[in-house]
C-alpha cells in the first residue's frame, strides 16, 4: 500500500509547520520583552527544515534539523524612566520583527493547509480503493 | 484464467503507478518550505510502458500450463531502475528550493482524479467479468 506512505510524508510536513508556528508564536510573545539584568534580551528563533528520506526515493518527509537564533542586536528604546533602563537610559528591547514573524506565521499556516487536503485527498482515495471491485 | 487477468494486469500497474505519483507530489508539497530542496517529476508514460512491458512481456498466448508460472511475482509499481526527473524550475528562489506550489497542486489533484479513473475501470471491468460468469437464468 504505497498510498499510505503520503500520510507519513504529509504528517511529517504537519508536525514540522506545527514546530515553525510554535517558534513563531514565541517570538510575537516576546516581542516587547525588555533585557533582564545581565542586559541580554529574548533573541528571535527560527526553525531550519531538512528533507527526511523515508526509505523509497518517492517519499520525502520534512523534519526540523535545527532552531536558530536571530544574533542581531535589539531594538534601543530611551526612555529613562523604566526601571531596566541602563547609564545612558536606553531599554534594549528583543530583536523580534513583528512584520517578519506574520509573514512566516501565514506562510507556515498555508503549508499546513496544503499538507492537510493532501491527506484528506489520499484517504478518499484510499477509502475508494478499499471498496474496489464491491459495488 | 490468465485472460481474465490480462485485462486487469494493465489498470493494476497503472494503478500502483498512480499511488506512487501520488506519493511523490505529496513529498514535493511537503517540501515545499525547505531550503535547498529539488522537485521531483515522474515521467507517467515510460514509467508506464516500462512497468507494462516488464510484467506483460512473457508468454503472451500461454497455455494453460504456463499460466502458473506467468502467474508468479512481477512486482507492479516503479522498479529498481528509477524514472524519476527533476521538475523544471519556473522562478528562482533564494534558498534554491524548486518547488512550484501551484503546479504541484494541480498535478495533485489531475493525479488524483486519474487514480479515481483508473479504479473505476478496475469496478467495471469485474463487474463484467462477473456478469459473463453468472448463468442467464440467474437474473
Amino acid at each position: 500500500m504505497s498510498m499510505l506512505k503520503i500520510f507519513d510524508v504529509s504528517g511529517s510536513a504537519v508536525s514540522a509547520q506545527t514546530q515553525r508556528l510554535n517558534v513563531v508564536a514565541s517570538n510575537l510573545a516576546n516581542a516587547d520583552t525588555v533585557a533582564g539584568r545581565d542586559g541580554k534580551a529574548y533573541k528571535a528563533r527560527q526553525v531550519v527544515f531538512q528533507t527526511l528520506m523515508m526509505g523509497e526515493q518517492t517519499s520525502a518527509g520534512v523534519q526540523v534539523s535545527n532552531v536558530v537564533e536571530d544574533n542581531s542586536p535589539g531594538r534601543k528604546v530611551l526612555d529613562p524612566k523604566h526601571p531596566a533602563a541602563d547609564e545612558q537610559g536606553y531599554v534594549t528591547y528583543s530583536n523580534v520583527s513583528p512584520i517578519d514573524e506574520m509573514v512566516n506565521m501565514i506562510s507556515a499556516s498555508r503549508s499546513y493547509q496544503n499538507n492537510v487536503e493532501v491527506m484528506n485527498t489520499a484517504k478518499s482515495l484510499l477509502m475508494k480503493t478499499l471498496q474496489m471491485g464491491q459495488s | 484464467m490468465q485472460r481474465l487477468t490480462q485485462a486487469l494486469d494493465f489498470q493494476a500497474q497503472a494503478l500502483t503507478l498512480r499511488a506512487e505519483r501520488q506519493r511523490l507530489i505529496a513529498s514535493n508539497i511537503a517540501n515545499a518550505d525547505t531550503p535547498g530542496y529539488q522537485a521531483r517529476e515522474m515521467d507517467f508514460a515510460s514509467a508506464l510502458a516500462q512497468a507494462t512491458s516488464k510484467s506483460g512481456g512473457q508468454g503472451g498466448q500461454a497455455g494453460v500450463g504456463a499460466a502458473h508460472d506467468a502467474f508468479d511475482s512481477t512486482p507492479l509499481g516503479l522498479g529498481e531502475q528509477t524514472n524519476l526527473i527533476y521538475a523544471r524550475h519556473s522562478q528562482d528562489s533564494i534558498d534554491r528550493n524548486t518547488v512550484d506550489l501551484d503546479r504541484e497542486r494541480a498535478s495533485f489533484a489531475d493525479n488524483g482524479v486519474k487514480y479515481e479513473a483508473t479504479l473505476r475501470f478496475i469496478n467495471n471491468s469485474v463487474r463484467s467479468m462477473l456478469d459473463a460468469m453468472k448463468s442467464p437464468n440467474q437474473g
